[in-house]
């Protein structure tokens, strides 16, 4: 079975981000592999230990995007691409999903995508869809199980989660699958990977290689702020008694006329 | 010159720190507070390859150099000293004298398994009697035949009622004009008949480890279980040192790290005076101590790694290491909670743990007192080192991935 | 002439989801700046009364699609029902609301007309003829506005971030049938239902959240019952936290919330999670217990009016943001403000 997965670089989740002079910046903090995205890797990892087949995990970014890529060969993945290009630079989450298309289109013959369910910098949480779209491949987003997967008769069942609770889904092979924590906690990279990912030397393919027409990017991010500091007066709320510092807080609750 | 860690040692770097982080850290008060060690803690280090990181894979270890050894015991002591004690124990002390002194026929029998995790490993080499006098080791072994009989008592062994395999420096020769030369050392089974361990309780710190107790009587254990020559055991115990000492002083410097990081983050936090405490100057005062002191030791530990890759003899750097390191990590936790007040005093609060923990690193593996001992004859030249029959291997980053 | 201003109609089981309300104010204030009225779209397999309620929040007109196929949603028929409306009658803009399924169906629609997305919108403006939507991102750390340089723009909506007008049930409008675009046998997907469906509010909705983090487990007073390992009296302690929890918010009619630490613990589904890898919510009224505020969980639910903790650590972090603040034991403090509140309520 060939399996792809989908990945992004972003700043850590505990990272200060800030805007200084437009720019966003987030200090020394590192930069991972976005944490959704390691789910997406964990499922492809399990699917591909169950059904045999290799796992190719892909980015679009630029040169430091690597590491991300680096990390999910770290976890096991076979082989990875960097789609990078001067021209993305500004690339929206259409163009992203036209080159992710391509991208899939010219490793051939892949039956399943995985991606996660949105990167934490931009909070988008498109890509999944719109790339299924492009390929005209049904598009499972937010998968939290994987129920049945048989590459032999194409077909996979998932149970997404929605607000509503799990849906049960079905759907035919090759498809785009976006997966949500509850699918399972991803694996530490192992000495083995680590070794093996160090050592990778990642293809990187231009637009021209990939051999997609890309649409210009139509979104744009005029401005950047930092949001305003709320300033928040903490009144610490106490009594003589739990009872008496319940009964108090009711009451400041109630004043504040939310309810 | 390059102070840069390779996309290897950062990644190794990051997969410890997750594993500590996520699975070690949430529990280990409870664990502190029962004395005892998780018992998930060795088989998952084993699975994840912790156990035999920097050993060649055809000994069924992970193929990695001793930075990264390093680099994992910085962030297993980060979260906590009894992490750090297992690698110092099981790999510093045992695994890695097995790699330098050890048959082939003894590295498959015996490092292998230890490498996979398969088989706990510890030091027999303290007695109740020895502890920087190695040489007053009381314990015999009495050849007999084609075999050894073992009788004795070794105190302080961490690891000792969880090891499978334990190396044991015992007297083979009580008429050696020197008596460090009627010492020998054995790998011992710890299933043999007249075995006896027990753990020890009541410690100040690295209560989540286990520390005990082995007794020999009458233990036989057979010739091909010496390791190295008879009379060597002194110099394989010295060896052993240079490589625990490596993993405690890299470990001591993640004690400063997290003592530093708990410090900054109630700095910020703790408002005193109408202000938070970090703003006022001895405060500042004392984490620019705790800068100084993890960045220092970092330098220092990661030089004696570097050697030890380079196949250079490393006792000297070693040592010193060692004792910057763990004398610092005692004055940053004891900052620590003098930052975090009454709050720190109490268990509420991690630091408490760091001090009580830090206490152990300043007197194991070579008292601070020993190292200045040590540093003085070094620099007077009354000591200096001879090569060894058998010295630590460098890395070697080809032959070390050759599987079997 | 056609609507420049559209909004689409989530619904489940042919009831309007009700941030879909939450579109009609923002909709018709575009509406006056660009000319024209408000066109509202609702597909399903029986969605007929829905289509005349929108005509009560303010739509001047309805497409509404009612289809055997769409009984269940699935984004392919439903983009393609959407694209092919939009594409004959060309709006400039399209609300959503940010529900799973509008988020999904903005992102085909985008593909499907080479336009762009701007999800989770927290406020609109008008510039040089352009919509400009403010949006958070990095997980609420930072603010950015955005436009997009295409026809139709496709913007959903945060959840509470705009209030829906009052409907009024003299308003008319026209009711248009549209039919589906795509064959059951053309769609590649089937649902066959659901597993477990989400008792209570829910996060996105609720005006009112009450969570419980790792604090909840932390009850040394109850007495385990026997036979149950280290394990699962950790979480059997954390289901009895949970239920103080869960009574407060009964009371309040609140959804309930949770700490990735509770989440990642076993305590509950993660579907409850409040954070940057959960969900984020802006409700009235928050009220974390146990919860220490992880940088993380503040990325979830910073912009909730008023926040009130409950945690025994004074230092913890979640004190800072908020407006309430009581250093105490969560088991001793929520029973009582539990009778409390549920006593002022029915006064």
């Amino acid at each position: 079975m060939k399996i792809v997965v989908c990945v992004k670089q972003v700043p850590d989740t505990a990272a200060k981000v800030v805007v200084e002079n437009g720019q966003v910046t987030w200090g020394d903090a590192p930069l991972v592999i976005n944490p959704w995205d390691e789910y997406a890797v964990e499922t492809a990892l399990l699917q591909e230990e169950e059904h045999g087949g290799e796992v190719t995990v892909i980015s679009v970014g630029g040169e430091d995007a690597k590491e991300a890529l680096k990390h999910a060969l770290a976890m096991g993945c076979g082989n990875a691409i960097l789609v990078s290009d001067p021209s993305l630079k500004n690339a929206d989450s259409l163009v992203t999903s036209q080159v992710l298309a391509a991208a899939i289109q010219k490793i051939g013959d892949v039956d399943v995508v995985f991606f996660g369910k949105q990167a934490i910098d931009g909070d988008v949480g498109v890509t999944a869809a719109q790339t299924a779209r492009v390929l005209g491949w049904p598009s499972l987003t937010l998968v939290s199980e994987i129920t049945e997967l048989d590459p032999g008769s194409k077909t996979i069942s998932v149970e997404r989660s929605v607000e509503e609770g799990r849906q049960v889904v079905s759907g035919q092979l090759p498809a785009v699958v976006s997966v949500v924590k509850d699918i399972g906690e991803p694996r530490y990279p192992s000495f083995m990977g680590i070794r093996k990912a160090s050592r990778a030397e990642i293809p990187m393919w231009s637009i021209a290689e990939v051999g997609v027409e890309v649409s210009e990017p139509v979104v744009e991010w005029p401005d950047l702020f930092n949001p305003p500091k709320q300033e928040v007066v903490t009144e610490i709320v106490s009594g003589g008694s739990p009872q008496e510092t319940a009964e108090t807080l009711a009451e400041k609750i109630i004043e504040e006329k939310v309810l | 010159m390059d102070f840069t860690l390779t996309d290897e040692h950062r990644m190794v770097q990051y997969m410890v720190r997750e594993f500590a982080q996520r699975e070690v850290a949430p529990i280990i008060k409870e664990y502190d507070r029962k004395q005892d060690m998780a018992p998930f803690i060795l088989p998952r280090m084993a699975e994840l390859g912790i156990l035999g990181i920097s050993l060649p894979v055809r000994y069924g270890g992970q193929g990695m150099d001793y930075i990264a050894l390093g680099l994992a015991c910085e962030e297993l002591e980060a979260v906590d000293s009894t992490l750090r004690v297992i690698m110092s124990v099981h790999f510093g002390l045992n695994s890695m004298a097995l790699l330098q002194w050890g048959t082939e026929a003894q590295k498959e029998k015996f490092l292998a398994p230890q490498a996979r995790g398969e088989k706990i490993a510890c030091l027999g080499l303290t007695e109740s009697g020895a502890g920087s006098d190695v040489a007053a080791i009381a314990s015999t072994a009495k050849k007999d035949g084609e075999k050894y009989i073992l009788n004795g008592e070794k105190m302080w062994i961490s690891l000792a009622t969880k090891g499978d395999h334990a190396l044991i420096v015992a007297r083979t020769n009580p008429d050696a004009p020197d008596p460090h030369d009627g010492l020998s050392a054995f790998i011992l089974e710890m299933d043999r008949d007249g075995v006896t361990t027990g753990d020890i309780h009541g410690k100040l710190g690295v209560r989540a480890g286990s520390t005990g107790w082995i007794a020999f009587q009458d233990v036989e254990i057979p010739l091909e279980n010496r390791l190295g020559e008879e009379g060597e055991g002194f110099k394989i115990a010295m060896s052993c040192l240079d490589n625990g000492r490596y993993t405690v002083a890299a470990g001591a410097t993640g004690l400063i790290r997290a003592s530093m990081e708990a410090s900054i983050k109630y700095a910020h936090e703790r408002q005193a005076f109408g202000r938070e405490i970090g703003k006022f100057q001895l405060v500042q005062q004392k984490i620019a101590h705790m800068v100084q002191s993890y960045e220092s030791a970092r330098l220092l530990y990661l030089r004696a790694g570097w050697m030890k890759n380079e196949g250079m003899r490393n006792t000297r750097e070693t040592s010193l290491a060692k004792w910057f390191a763990t004398d610092a990590s005692f004055e940053a936790a004891s900052e620590a909670i003098q930052i975090h007040g009454a709050y720190g005093y109490s268990d509420e609060y991690e630091v408490e743990r760091y001090l009580r923990n830090a206490k152990g690193g300043v007197i194991y593996e070579g008292t601070s007192e020993i190292h200045q001992l040590m540093q003085a004859g070094y620099a007077l030249e009354y000591r200096e080192d001879v090569p060894l029959r058998c010295e630590l291997p460098a890395y070697d980053a080809e032959s070390w991935q050759i599987e079997k | 002439m056609a609507d420049k201003v559209w909004v689409y109609i989530d619904q489940f089981d042919g009831e309007a989801i009700p941030s879909s309300w939450e579109l009609f104010g923002a909709a018709s204030k575009l509406a006056n700046e660009m000319g024209g009225g408000v066109t509202a779209v609702v597909a399903g397999a029986d969605v007929q009364q829905v289509a005349e309620l929108a005509v009560h929040y303010g739509a001047d007109q309805v497409y509404v699609c009612n289809d055997e196929t769409l009984k269940e949603f699935r984004a392919e028929p439903y983009a393609s029902v959407l694209s092919g409306l939009a594409s004959e009658q060309q709006p400039e803009v399209i609300l959503f609301p940010t529900t799973s399924r509008g988020r999904e169906l903005a992102a085909m629609v985008a593909v499907d007309l080479k336009t762009g997305v701007l999800p989770d919108v927290t406020n609109l403006e008008i510039q040089d003829g352009k919509v400009l939507a403010t949006r958070p991102v990095y997980g609420g750390k930072l603010i950015s506005k955005v436009v997009c340089n295409a026809q139709p723009q496709l913007i959903t909506l945060r959840g509470r971030a705009f209030s829906p007008p009052a409907a009024d049930s003299t308003k008319t409008g026209q009711v248009d049938p549209v039919a589906a675009s795509v064959a059951e046998d053309e769609i590649k997907t089937k649902v066959s239902g659901y597993t477990e469906s989400q008792k209570g509010v829910s996060l996105n909705d609720a005006a009112v959240i009450v969570s419980g983090g790792r604090g909840v487990s932390n009850n040394p007073s109850l007495e385990p019952p026997a036979g149950l390992d280290e394990s699962e009296v950790e979480i059997w302690r954390a289901q009895e936290g949970f239920k103080l929890v869960g009574e407060l918010a009964s009371v309040l009619n609140a959804a309930v919330g949770a700490s990735r630490a509770a989440v990642d613990a076993g305590y509950i589904l993660y579907e409850h999670q409040v954070g940057q890898t959960g969900k984020v919510v802006s409700p009235d009224l928050y009220i974390a217990c146990g919860i220490s505020g992880a940088i993380q969980h503040q990325a979830g639910m910073r912009t909730s009016k008023v926040i009130v903790a409950i945690n025994k650590d004074p230092e913890a972090p979640i004190f800072k943001m908020a407006r309430f603040g009581v250093v105490g034991d969560l088991f001793e403090i929520l029973p009582p403000l539990t009778e409390s509140l549920k006593a002022r309520l029915n006064s």
